[in-house]
């Protein structure tokens, strides 16, 4: 029995290959197992080399691994002239050409006959590779059976039956979800083709292979959901009944979730004119008392530097979502990166203050997008939650009870038109709404528009406590000092009523420390795992709090240490430079580790960066990943 | 719950109620427009029966900006050319507030002209006075959108090359429902057009011919102007798309001359706002939005139902 299995089904993009995928990693959930997915795909509309992988195990996996073992390689539609039924361009053998690097010894390869001949198969040196890497081939004309009983596209049916065959898999489970994806003559079809493969495939073959789906044992329901689905669904929980937004990758996930969920629960979704259009509805939206937010992906984002300013200003509460890819400008649409960070922490004018919570995995993002929300809502300031790419797609199982919560409609520090009466106001009846003198933590209670006893100005202009345009000093000083007092306040709760929101792996006593942020906890905690396991003493931590800065958290972990690294998917070690700039000191202990190719560190590529530093050669990990060294070194 | 159910309440409202006490006192040049729109809206509001606390005004950046300074009801004075997105989504947060968004001809036509055909297309059931004294002000005196060409100005010192945009055709053609145009020298009838933009279900577009004396002193708005509702000259019917759009090109072309022509251009009354639209379509909620969040008993979904599809 194999301790995992690591499934990758590879094809053209748009010929279904995400929804055959999620399928195929729900029943292994529904198994028992533990998965996650990992989703590549060019920035293309149609066509184009794509795959989806899956890993699962008997324990947790928070990330892709390192390699895989199972190839199942479709062939790409969009590749041939549908016409002529002839291929053109050259993509045609990618899904097998494209695969075969990452591809474990042992690992089994599953093509379609159909698609991809001998002659492409030669083209790729298959046979001698095979060889080489004791992979195990199996060549099946998915595409003709699917034909047969069918239609061609339904050829990912056929692929997932000869993987079950081939992996001694239960049916049960797949059979199951097809039949609450699809009904009447479409799902007799697809029935017929998985039975008719994975016969088949029982039939014609030996197998010489010991990779088995491994067994599981889960005790509790799990969901499988994605981060973008976390963040959507913490902003549903969080009472969020407003979204704004203008289509960017990967911010669209979220976007699309909420819109195709409001009109149910009586929320309001609007797709307008630009992103500095969809921050300023969501500060309107949340001036009239609604919880709001929107968001965007760098570009986008730029454009909200703006309405984000308004909303400090004006003490507006609002959640923004940050969804990284790689930059600069348009950068790389679908691909992973850690770059934005600098840009959301100190992106608009004058001593901008705002929170920012960067999750690492699918449950930080749920928690943190209810936090983000009752933080903003009960401070009235701007909460960012910065993620990216690869948390937005994979997808990881979720113990349902974990979710189980209520909702949260409180809007935090706005008060009732009973409590407004009693409030303070200025001699012509106006609500005293910026009201410095009796502040409480830097917040001033606020009214909504269209309550009574509750009228005030909101302005971007530095203002009165009721909202009058002022350059008086003393006001000034005043209203920033209150202003500023409020993160200050937010820290204080984070760091004494509440669990921390930053993560940690390995044992406590540990000499070496490793630091991340964000999506590449998944891989810094396996990596851990395995240096430990190879006898080292290694500890992490994966912070969450940008701004406030986990401050306390980060200074205990760093003293604690003789040696640290930090690691993240940028080329100007932006997290560093935030921990130098935060703390003040520690300079000479972090060495950066650093990926910015597109692609998201592997836990193989922290462990050989962690080998490099400690044994302090003077050379750089691999091709793709760079070591910047400590200062002073 | 009560919060937001003050309309159609039983009473006098005085317009003092709309100014506020002491402070603070308009810093406005003598002999600004811009005073003759706060006067206009300080009139029209009790007419169309609002009170203060019902109503949200949502300005930009510019002299005009300052207008929800100088005006007590529920206020918003935002950032330079995003009062619309700011304020409509104000209205589908709450449609029971009576939302007018503010501002002036680089704020609304310049900066913010990509929000302005936008609202106009979807037609948004809000107010927007544009004060248009074809100049920039508060920035001092450079050339805007609607300065004539061949205008002169310290960032355009040989004249202005640009044709001034339209906004009446504008509007019309991005899809506002009401359009009217009037001026600070006309009182009575810039009031009388305030109010039925006010009234009026969906985007009502008045752009507002302000003189700006200390920047713009050759600005047209000085001129006589003439009513075309009431004069003999001009008949059209503000119902007929065509006749409107080719009166206000009319008004457009003869602003150039030195003739001011002012009223009501176009008055679309069948078309449902954004928020009806967006109700038929089944993504718009039956009760105010904002109001959920103070009743108690209001239902409130949770993600754990939408789990289900990911087990
Ligand atoms: C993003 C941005 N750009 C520029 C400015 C500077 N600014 C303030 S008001 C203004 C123009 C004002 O002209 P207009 O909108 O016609 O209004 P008026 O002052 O004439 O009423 C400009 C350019 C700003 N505040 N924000
Ligand atoms: S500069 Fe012009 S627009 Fe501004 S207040 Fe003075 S007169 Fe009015």
């Amino acid at each position: 029995m194999s301790d995992e299995l690591i499934w990758r089904i590879a094809g053209g993009s748009g010929d279904g290959i995400d929804s055959t995928s999620q399928n195929f990693a729900k029943a292994l959930m529904r198994s028992g197992l533990d998965v996650f997915t990992h989703r590549h795909y060019p920035s293309r509309i149609r066509g184009g080399h794509t795959y989806v992988e899956i890993r699962a195990a008997d324990r947790e996996v928070q990330s892709r691994g390192d390699g895989y073992n199972f190839l199942l390689s479709l062939g790409d539609s969009f590749a041939r002239n549908p016409q002529e039924e002839a291929y053109y361009g050259n993509e045609e053998i990618k899904p097998l050409s494209e695969n075969l690097d990452e591809l474990r010894e042992g690992g089994i390869i599953v093509y379609d006959e159909g698609l991809i001949s001998e002659e492409d198969v030669e083209a790729v040196n298959l046979h001698e590779r095979a060889e080489e890497n004791d992979w195990h081939v199996f060549p099946v004309d998915l595409r003709g059976l699917a034909k047969e009983h069918g239609r061609e596209v339904m050829r990912n049916t056929a692929g997932v039956g000869v993987t079950a065959a081939l992996l001694d898999m239960d049916l049960e489970h797949i059979e199951d979800l097809m039949s609450d994806a699809m009904g009447g003559d479409i799902l007799e079809a697809n029935l017929e083709i998985l039975h008719e493969a994975y016969e088949m495939t029982k039939e014609d073959h030996d197998f010489e292979h010991d990779l088995r789906v491994p067994e599981g044992s889960h005790e509790t329901e799990q969901a499988l959901l994605s981060g973008s689905n976390a963040i959507a669904y913490g902003a549903i929980d969080a009472g969020c009944r407003f979204i704004a937004g203008y289509p960017m990758t990967p911010w669209t996930d979220v976007f699309t979730i909420l819109s195709q969920n409001f009109p149910d629960m009586g929320g309001v979704s609007e797709q307008v004119e630009d992103e500095i259009a969809a921050a300023a509805l969501a500060v309107g939206a949340s001036h009239a008392g609604v919880k709001a937010m929107s968001g965007s992906s760098g570009g986008g984002f730029a454009l909200m530097s703006e309405p984000l300013g308004l909303a400090e200003m004006t003490e507006t509460p609002l959640v923004l979502i940050e969804a990284m890819r790689a930059g600069p400008s348009t950068g790389m649409p679908t691909k992973p990166e850690q770059a934005d960070l600098e840009h959301v922490l100190y992106t608009s004018q004058g001593d901008s203050q705002r929170v920012v919570f960067a999750p690492g995995n699918i449950e930080e993002a749920y928690e943190q997008t209810r936090l983000a929300f009752e933080i903003a809502w009960d401070y009235q300031i701007p909460a960012i939650i910065i993620y990216d790419q690869k948390l937005s797609g994979e997808n990881t199982n979720v113990d349902v009870e974990f979710f189980d919560r209520d909702p949260q409609p409180d809007l935090g520090s706005t008060l009732t038109e009973e409590e407004l009466r009693e409030a303070a106001h200025d001699n012509s009846g106006k609500f005293k709404r910026f009201n410095h003198e009796d502040a409480e933590n830097g917040v001033a209670q606020r009214s909504i528009p269209g309550q009574k006893g509750g009228r005030y100005l909101a302005t971007g202009n530095e203002h009165s406590p009721v909202g009058h345009i002022s350059e008086d000093p003393d006001n000034r000083v005043a209203q920033m000092e209150r202003r500023l007092e409020k993160l200050e306040s937010i820290r204080a709760e984070l760091d004494e009523e509440r669990d921390s929101t930053q993560t940690y792996y390995g044992p406590d006593d540990a000499d070496y420390g490793i630091i991340t942020w964000g999506s590449s906890q998944g891989a810094v905690s396996e990596a851990i795992e395995r240096l430990n396991a190879q006898g080292h003493s290694v500890k992490g931590i994966s912070v969450s709090d940008m701004m406030p800065f986990a401050e306390k958290e980060v200074t205990e972990f760093l003293e604690s240490v003789d040696e640290a690294m930090v690691v993240e998917m940028n080329a100007t070690a932006q997290f560093r430079g935030l921990i130098q700039k935060e703390l003040g000191r520690f300079g000479d202990k972090m060495t950066s580790l650093l990926k910015f190719n597109g692609n998201p560190f592997e836990p193989a590529e922290i462990v050989e960066g962690y080998e490099v530093n400690l044994a302090d050669e003077d050379r750089q990990p691999t091709a793709q990943v760079r070591i910047e060294p400590a200062a002073g070194d | 719950m009560s919060a937001f159910n003050a309309i159609g309440e039983e009473r006098e409202i005085d317009r003092d109620e709309y100014t506020p006490g002491v402070e603070p006192q308009p810093t406005w040049c003598p002999g600004c427009g811009d005073f003759g729109v706060l006067k206009s809206l300080k009139q029209a509001l009790p007419e169309a029966g609002k009170t203060p606390e019902e109503v949200l005004t949502v300005t930009g950046i510019g002299c005009s900006g300052k207008l929800n300074s100088y005006l007590d009801t529920y206020g918003f004075h935002t950032i330079h050319g995003r009062s619309l997105p700011v304020a409509r989504a104000a209205k589908l947060a709450n449609p029971e507030l009576e939302v007018i968004a503010a501002g002036g001809d680089g704020d609304g036509y310049g900066i913010g002209g990509n929000h302005f055909i936008h609202t106009a297309r979807e037609n948004h059931d809000i107010t927007y006075i544009v004060f248009n004294n074809e100049i920039f002000g508060l920035t001092k005196g450079q050339t805007s959108p609607t300065s004539p060409k061949g205008h002169k100005s310290k960032t355009q010192p040989s004249g202005s090359a640009k044709t001034p945009l339209r906004p009446l055709s504008t509007s019309l053609n991005a899809g506002a429902s009401y359009i009217a145009r009037t001026a600070a020298v006309n009182p009575n009838q810039a009031k009388e057009i305030i109010k039925e933009a006010i009234e009026h279900d969906g985007f009502a577009h008045v752009d507002f011919l302000t003189q700006c004396p200390t920047w713009n002193k050759d600005a047209r708005q000085y001129v006589p102007y003439v009513d075309v509702q009431e004069s003999d000259d001009y008949d059209f019917d503000v119902n007929d798309r065509a006749e409107a759009a080719e009166m206000m090109r009319e008004t457009e072309d003869v602003l150039n001359e030195g003739t001011v022509l002012t009223g009501r251009y176009y008055v679309e009354d069948d078309r449902p706002s954004y928020s009806q639209e967006k109700h038929a379509v089944g993504e718009m909620p039956d009760q105010p939005l904002a109001e959920r969040y103070f009743d108690d008993d209001a239902e409130w979904e949770r993600s754990y139902d939408l789990l289900e599809r990911h087990t």
